[in-house]
């Protein structure tokens, strides 16, 4: 799958931070990218379109990324919604917490646009398989 | 002030910056500074707790930032705006976690709370320990910025 026919949802509250995310997924090469400032919102991004993966920060007010993780997984139509998750650092209990909600995939900050491209296309292939 | 705090802070200062905003910082001579005086424009600190109590701040010249922040942005910033204020406040968090990282290597297991970022010229900072806090001093080409650690084991 090219990346640019990949829809990337990003959801971090810090409107800066999605900046950077962005600005690296561009610099690889994506070109459709939306974007939710918390969990809540990008449950509504997800129901309003196909999304084809979720880069979500785990810190995040109203609903964790966590916990957004948890309700896509439990919405059937969403349900297989690639995820990656977005750290600041990988405590060994979050990314237990994560791998048993079901996440893809896991990025610590900080990374380079080669390394978010690289666990993205690992993702994509493996759902492809 | 334990020196083995020195280097984790070094590295994960140039390994974020280097990694997100694609400058490379030249450290200079670390120093112990003794005042609440802010070396820079703009400053995130951050909390630590744990097998090390105290707290990390990072100050930037305003130069130093707008260049850090246009380069992560992919954007030409001109002022200091709300962008600055969030990205202060991430590469902050993403220096601690890197040094935190890096400081596991030495047996300090320390957790990080929210980072907060204070402006303006000759803002002081307060540590959370109070006294000397370290100075790592980095030059960018564009300008300076430093690493202020105040941390007791």
């Amino acid at each position: 799958m090219n990346e640019k026919n990949i829809k990337v949802l990003i959801v971090d509250d810090f409107a800066t931070m999605r900046k950077v995310i962005r600005n690296l997924l561009k610099q690889v090469g994506y070109e459709d990218i939306v974007e939710a400032e918390d969990g809540v919102m990008a449950l509504k991004a997800l129901k309003a379109q196909k999304i084809d993966v979720i880069v979500s920060d785990w810190n995040m007010p109203n609903m964790t990324g966590l916990e957004l993780l948890k309700a896509v997984r439990a919405d059937s139509d969403l349900a297989k919604t690639p995820f990656l998750m977005v750290t600041a650092e990988a405590l060994q209990d979050n990314v237990v917490a994560a791998v048993k909600a079901g996440v893809n995939n896991y990025i610590v900050k900080p990374f380079t646009a080669e390394v978010l491209n690289e666990k993205i296309k690992k993702i994509m292939e493996g759902i492809n398989k | 002030m334990n020196v083995k705090f020195i280097n984790p802070f070094l590295e994960g200062t140039i390994s974020v910056l280097k990694t997100m905003a694609f400058v490379e910082p030249r450290a200079g001579k670390p120093y112990l500074k003794m005042d609440s005086l802010a070396k820079g424009d703009i400053s995130g600190i951050i909390g630590l707790t744990g097998s090390a109590t105290g707290s990390l701040a990072v100050s930037f010249s305003e130069p130093a930032i707008i260049k850090i922040v246009s380069n992560m942005l992919g954007e030409n910033i001109k002022s200091m705006d709300s962008d600055i204020k969030d990205a202060v406040g991430e590469i902050t968090n993403m220096i601690s976690g890197v040094a935190r990282k890096n400081l596991e290597a030495d047996g300090f297991y320390i957790q990080a709370a929210i980072p907060t970022v204070v402006s303006g010229k000759n803002h002081s900072i307060a540590h959370v320990m109070g006294g000397p806090s370290l100075i790592i001093p980095f030059e960018i080409d564009d300008g300076s910025f430093v690493v202020d650690v105040c941390l007791a084991d």
